[in-house]
């Protein structure tokens, strides 16, 4: 429990997000491209740290899934800012871990000639630490 | 006028035309791009956690050397404009900056900490607001009457528009502006501020697909015989997914009406 606690101090503090603010509109959700392929959405991250939850986001898929498109940080009506949070804890999850994300010897299966190196180094930064 | 420039890795290799083409329109419109010396990669996203030094020092490295030439920063990739537009305000805040100086202290030829004091454009941006789309007009010898252009800003020039402050980021129009400073008909539709998929293609391209096909139909559907991006992932993206329209880079398309480019179209 006392891991619990830090944990949610970790998230609050790095992603810089007051869950309180949050009125539960769930616009956030509504305008996310990803909604369909995420297990928890960005208006259950909000909840799920303010409740303490944090283990289950760490260990989904979903922090994988979003595209840091800030579209829910963008509409927020009360500027609580979800993807901060799902950053949060994709940064603590993947530190923590000490297992990236991605690896370079997965690059060339994942690579084709056209793909602009933006790609890849974007995902570096997103899935390895 | 002369103004330093921050190229990024894509526009050395798989975005060449975004880059010359910015380069050769600079010149025909009065300024001219000097590269910055020794630039790094800016990493392709910004981290917003409030822990994550390291991996802002390439933009600062970048903001500090065009500023010690008392220049203003010009980036062209949408995502190494985010990136440094976003360093570059993070650097203004007092404890942030001094952590990140702690670090660029040791760099050999460190003088003065670096305070978020350069000013940073995206090349649509000078345009609009140094240049002048009127000036721009002017300089049009093919303009491109008839054609029916979707602008597509995707995330990265928008948001987060606090940081960003490029445009309305939900009604933006400078990319519109400048399709009509070319001669042609911007054509607005409603996707055209929504995700292309991002980086997520490398490891799911269904997803990217999914996403940047929303984009290519909303446009054609809305009567565009073609859409114009900066950023090269949202064009490798949109041409993936099947895009029945081409993808051009607007400085492909602002070399075609200064008449810079030859006539590689038909």
């Amino acid at each position: 429990m006392a891991d619990n606690k830090k944990l949610k101090e970790d998230v609050l503090a790095i992603s810089g997000v007051n869950v309180r603010k949050c009125m539960k509109c769930g616009k956030c959700s509504g305008t996310c491209p990803s909604y369909g392929e995420m297990e928890y959405h960005p208006h259950q991250f909000v909840s799920m740290v303010e409740s303490g939850d944090i283990e289950k986001l760490m260990q989904s898929e979903s922090i994988y899934k979003c595209l840091s498109c800030m579209a829910c940080v963008e509409r927020c009506p009360r500027g609580v800012e979800p993807g901060k949070l799902v950053e949060a804890i994709r940064l603590i999850s993947i530190r923590r871990k000490d297992a990236n994300r991605l690896t370079p010897d997965r690059i060339s299966e994942l690579l084709d000639e056209d793909m602009p190196q933006q790609a890849l180094v974007t995902a570096f930064r997103k899935y390895t630490k | 006028m002369k103004v330093s420039y921050y190229p990024g890795c894509t526009l050395r290799n798989k975005a060449k035309e975004l880059d010359r083409c910015a380069r050769e329109c600079a010149q025909i419109l009065g300024f001219e791009l000097c590269e910055i010396e020794n630039w790094q990669c800016c990493g392709g996203a910004y981290t917003s956690s409030t822990d994550e030094i390291a991996t802002k020092l390439s933009s600062v490295r970048a903001l500090k050397a065009a500023g010690e030439l008392d220049r203003p920063l010009i980036t062209v990739c949408s995502a190494c404009h985010n990136v440094i537009k976003r360093t570059n305000l993070a650097m203004k805040e007092e404890e942030f900056a001094g952590k990140v100086n702690a670090y660029m202290a040791q760099d050999a030829d460190f003088t003065t900490p670096y305070g978020g004091e350069t000013e940073v454009y995206h090349y649509l941006e000078f345009l609009r607001d140094k240049i002048g789309f009127d000036s721009v007009k002017e300089k049009v010898k093919n303009p491109l009457t008839g054609r029916k252009i979707a602008a597509y800003y995707g995330c990265l020039l928008l948001r987060p528009s606090k940081a960003m402050a490029f445009d309305d980021p939900e009604n933006p129009t400078v990319l519109e502006d400048f399709i009509r400073a070319l001669g042609a008909e911007p054509v607005i539709y409603p996707a055209r501020n929504e995700c292309c998929g991002g980086y997520v293609v490398l490891e799911d391209k269904d997803s990217a697909k999914r996403k940047s096909a929303t984009v290519s139909e909303s446009a054609k559907g809305h009567g565009a015989d073609s859409i114009v991006t900066a950023c090269p992932l949202c064009r490798y993206n949109l041409m993936k997914s099947g895009s029945e329209l081409p993808v051009v880079y607007f400085t492909e398309l602002l070399a075609e009406a200064l008449g810079a480019k030859e006539a590689e179209n038909g």
